[in-house]
């Protein structure tokens, strides 16, 4: 009984996966860096990526919470994604990257996350994402979708919506 | 061509919503005996359009509710009936019921049917007073009898038709012509003319119709469909229908048998139909649609404004007036030569002025005029006091005083608060007033008007005013104040306003649902406005509100604090002063207080609650701001004053979330974000660390 | 297509008419009243003119019979939207000279049927 409504479930992403027009259910990751890592979002999540620019600070915010922008009158947060995994700091340069990502929520939300370099848009299909592995308590993973390899790079695909939820940014 | 009416939808709520005011406060005038024709017509109208509005955009019920309050506004209208007080009861727990149903839909929630059903057989009982019940019941028997004589009736093969338009037809704007395209549809149409009537051609008014028709139509449709062609022009001509003699159509037997059956069934005949159902819904009980069944209700209603066609006019002048100085300064910046340096400040200052007026302009578009809150009051006060049994006097002035939308929907609340603790607390009975020499109707005056770039409202009325006694015995007993403080009246009065003041026996079940005038304060607070109240025993009490225009827009004064920017709202700063160290006391833990003019206000160091790295420490080297929230002074340090200037208020919470001690933020001219202070927020951060302390004590020097 | 006044003092009424209406390919011109309506007719003419009746100001009917004293109004279609369907309503509006009436509530579809019976 329980397989027969999971087939059925099944057949209904294939049928949506053909209507979004990608082949084989694969999904559009824009990649970036951050230390050695990898990790990807889903390219369609990326309203735009821009350079680092001095930020206003909020008063009495964790310190991943960089500060403020003027993105066209839009007041939008800038979080740094190093500090919020507990990386080290890494100075902000005339290369920094930050990527401006639409978080659905309760309202829809604009944020914008400070990674080292911006790598590459990757088509990935679904099957080659794997859940992520259980880190236990060490690394929160809540907000990882999955893993794959891109030529033998391991890339931490990110749900932005857990990612960047109140709870855990604010 | 198919037209989803649900698009519609939102603009007929609006208006009806407005017509429900409008009725509601006309239904009131009428309580208070002034009835006439104007008003009642007024009322009439609106009912009419809800009634209407709401059977054409699909909400039956809302329609067939609406019918037996307009049927009752006819008769009064009409003068076939006197006005009750009774009645206007009815009719306006009627206009209630209407508001909670449109509500509903509009919302997609439940509608209390109960409450429908009930205030419904209310009208009913008021009509069926007169025979207009029976009346109603005659004319849904004679149509649906009209009904089956037609299903029998069309075993023919066409009809025979008789035409003779009398001569002042044509001034009617019908016109022969369509009448047999039309017929045409139907059938196979042979049109014979008789011009035998046409005069001689000098006798002929060129305005009359002389000719008649004989008319052949081979069909198969009912004299119903036949009839109704001539509808509108039945009393304008001689007509005569009768069946054709005609054995030449074989196949009719086949037809019939279809037609027989889609006629029988009422849900196809289009327009008689629907003339039935508005007429008759007034004797039976109501049909109540459930509204959740309805699709064609999303909940996506977006809220609009209602812009006078004037201020948009004078908007696309000022857009208008843009483009010019933009095509001026771009042709100065084509070639620029330091000759043109004139021409250019002349032109940015054109420029300035524009920007400042579309300003402006814009803002007043989002101005309303107070009466859209005033106007819930009569019916609050003739409800609470026909309650209480006081005589009042409800006096409104400046309700065209205009206030920005936002600021107008959140006043609302505290505004009611304030009028019931008047009608509950302040003003007395008839017997005390009579006692006391005052006239045993009590007054109550709303007032509003402008002051600055504020609006003010004043709350006044001619009660007892406020009991200073009890309130000192109650602040003693709160631990507020302490037993052996001497507190002048404009202190005690201000007690009112501290929070964990107002108690469950302060509150009585008609002037609060738990709330108090501490809420009532910080809900002004936080519009950026302030309340104060003026009592004197036996005279009465004057609470005063005063609101900035807008939420939108507000002075600034930007400071800078640790290499930061931020803002103080310019309303709540008194004054700004250099430190004497000498008047700087500092008590135990870290608390610095400041001396200014004999009062002692807190000294609040942003760099600590903000946790801010560097910025001056010496107090000599910085500045006090001295500034103003829930009625409590404090002083804030601050490094350096820069400029003042106009900001465009922007939410943090739209991407990210409330932040304590932060009211907003804005974009300022260089196109960095700073951050808008809230003093109200800050005071409490300040607390925060010594809440031990009994800093709500007020401190008197 | 025809040039059309539509006259209602409800706005949603009114956007309902002139939308469909337009829809079809006409134009429209609207008036929130009789008055108001009476004094755009003063100074152009329509193929068609559609009133609710009951208005401030000025009611349908009035305005109707203010229309046919017009002389680019004598032979117009002037249609009446009238919530009324009894024998003496229609009689009121006859005798107003109007050309024929639309019974409330109307949909669009019964609107453009209305109309095209009118322009033929």
């Amino acid at each position: 009984m329980m397989s027969q409504i999971n087939n059925t479930e099944n057949d209904v992403l294939n049928v949506l996966d053909v209507m979004d027009g990608n082949e084989n259910g694969a999904l559009q990751y824009l990649t970036f860096e951050l230390e050695d890592e990898h990790y990807g979002v889903e390219i369609l999540r990326v309203q735009e990526i821009k350079g680092w620019d001095n930020v206003t600070p909020i008063p009495n915010t964790p310190s991943h919470v960089c500060g403020v922008l003027n993105l066209r009158g839009v007041i939008v947060p800038i979080i740094d994604l190093r500090l919020l995994f507990g990386m080290t700091f890494n100075e902000y340069t005339k290369t920094t990257v930050v990527i401006v990502l639409k978080v659905q929520g309760i309202t829809p939300r604009i944020v914008g996350v400070v990674v080292d370099a911006v790598s590459d848009a990757q088509s990935i299909s679904a099957d080659a994402i794997s859940v992520a592995p259980d880190l236990g308590n060490v690394v929160s993973t809540h907000f990882i979708d999955g893993i794959t390899n891109i030529d033998d790079r391991m890339v931490m695909l990110l749900d932005v919506d857990k990612l960047l939820s109140i709870e855990q940014v604010g | 061509m198919s037209i989803d009416v649900s698009q519609f939808h939102s603009i007929f709520f609006e208006e009806s919503f407005e017509g429900l005011d409008t009725m509601e406060s006309g239904l009131l005038s009428m309580s208070e005996g002034e009835t006439d024709a104007d008003t009642i017509n007024t009322i009439f109208r609106a009912a009419h359009s809800i009634k209407g509005g709401a059977g054409t955009f699909g909400f039956s019920n809302i329609s067939e509710f609406t019918h037996g309050l307009e049927t009752l506004l006819d008769q009064i209208r009409n003068g076939e009936r006197d006005t009750t007080n009774e009645a206007v009861e009815v009719m306006l727990s009627a206009v209630d019921t209407l508001r909670e149903m449109m509500s509903a839909v509009q919302d997609a929630a439940d509608i209390d049917e109960e409450k429908v059903a009930h205030v419904s057989s209310e009208l009913t009982r008021l009509l069926q007073s007169d025979e207009e019940a029976a009346e109603a019941q005659t004319i849904s028997d004679e149509t649906s009898s009209n009904e089956t004589t037609l299903a029998t009736e069309h075993q023919q093969a066409g009809w025979k038709i008789d035409f003779k338009p009398l001569p002042h037809l044509l001034q009617t704007g019908n016109e022969p012509s369509r009448m047999f395209n039309e017929l045409a549809e139907l059938g196979k149409l042979d049109v014979e003319l008789d011009d035998a009537a046409l005069p001689h051609f000098s006798d002929l008014d060129p305005e009359a119709c002389y000719l008649s028709w004989q008319l052949r139509l081979e069909t198969d449709a009912s004299i119903e469909a036949v009839q109704e062609v001539f509808e509108w022009v039945e009393d304008d001509c001689e007509l005569s229908i009768s069946p054709l003699v005609d054995e030449q159509h074989q196949d009719t037997t086949q037809l019939e048998k279809p037609f027989q059956d889609t006629d029988a069934s009422p849900s196809t005949a289009p327009i008689a139909e629907q003339a039935v159902s508005t007429q008759s819904p007034e004797s039976t009980a109501p049909k109540v649609d459930s509204v959740k069944k309805k699709p064609s209700t999303p909940s996506t209603e977006m809220a609009s404004i209602r812009v006078g066609t004037e201020k948009v006019d004078s908007l696309v002048n000022l857009v208008g007036e843009l483009v010019i100085t933009q095509s001026m300064l771009g042709q100065i910046g084509e070639n620029f030569d330091i000759k043109m340096l004139p021409q250019l400040i002349d032109g940015l200052e054109q420029l300035e002025r524009n920007t400042r007026e579309l300003q402006e302009n814009i803002m007043r578009i989002r101005m309303l005029p107070i009466s859209f809150v005033f106007n819930r009051f009569p019916r609050l006060v003739h409800d609470m006091t026909s309650k209480l049994g006081k005589k009042v006097n409800l006096v409104l002035s400046g309700e065209q005083t205009e206030l920005d939308k936002t600021v107008m929907e959140k006043i609302g609340d505290p505004l009611v608060h304030l009028v019931r603790n008047s009608l509950d607390h302040g003003l007395e009975i008839p017997e005390k007033r009579l006692a006391a020499n005052k006239n045993e109707v009590g007054e109550l005056h709303l007032t509003a008007y402008h002051q600055g770039g504020n609006i003010v409202i004043e709350i006044s009325d001619d009660g007892a005013g406020l009991n200073e006694e009890k309130i000192l015995q109650k602040a003693i007993e709160k631990g507020l104040v302490e037993a052996d403080e001497n507190l002048s009246p404009e202190k005690i009065h201000e007690l009112i306003f501290l929070p964990g003041f107002s108690t469950a026996d302060a509150v009585s079940d008609l002037s609060g649902r738990g709330v108090g005038m501490d809420v009532v304060r910080k809900n002004i607070n936080s519009l950026g406005g302030n309340v104060e109240v003026i009592s004197e025993p036996g005279v009465g009490s004057t609470f005063t509100i005063r609101l900035p225009l807008t939420l939108a827009i507000m002075d600034g004064q930007i400071i800078q604090v640790a290499e930061q920017r931020f803002i103080i709202p310019l309303i709540s700063i008194i004054e700004s002063v250099e430190i004497e160290p000498k008047k700087v006391k500092r008590v135990t833990g870290k608390g610095e207080l400041y001396n200014i003019r004999d009062e002692y206000v807190p000294l609040i160091r942003l760099t600590n609650v903000f946790n801010l790295d560097g910025g001056v420490e010496t107090l000599e080297d910085g500045l006090l701001v001295i500034v103003e929230a829930e009625d409590r002074k404090v002083g804030l340090f601050v490094d350096e004053l820069l400029s003042q200037q106009q900001v465009v208020i922007k939410s943090l919470e739209t991407n990210f979330r409330k932040v304590t001690g932060v009211a907003g933020a804005t974009i300022l001219g260089d196109g960095t974000v700073a951050m808008i202070l809230d003093i109200s927020g800050l005071l409490t951060m300040h607390r925060e660390p010594a809440k031990q302390l009994n800093s709500s004590v007020i401190k008197v020097a | 297509m025809a040039n059309i006044l539509a006259v209602d003092d409800s706005a949603s009424m009114r956007q309902m008419v002139e939308f469909t209406l337009k829809g079809a390919g006409h134009t429209v011109t609207s008036a929130n009243d009789g008055q108001q309506a009476l004094d755009i007719a003063k100074t152009k003419s329509f193929d068609l003119v559609i009133t609710d009746v009951n208005m401030p100001n000025k009611d349908g009917l009035s305005l109707t019979r203010d229309l046919r004293q017009l002389s680019a109004f004598k032979f117009t279609p002037i249609l009446v939207l009238t919530t009324e369907a009894g024998p003496e309503k229609k009689q009121e509006g006859r005798a107003a000279g109007a050309t024929g009436w639309l019974i409330k509530p109307f949909n669009p579809d019964q609107l453009l049927a209305t109309v095209k019976k009118v322009l033929g």
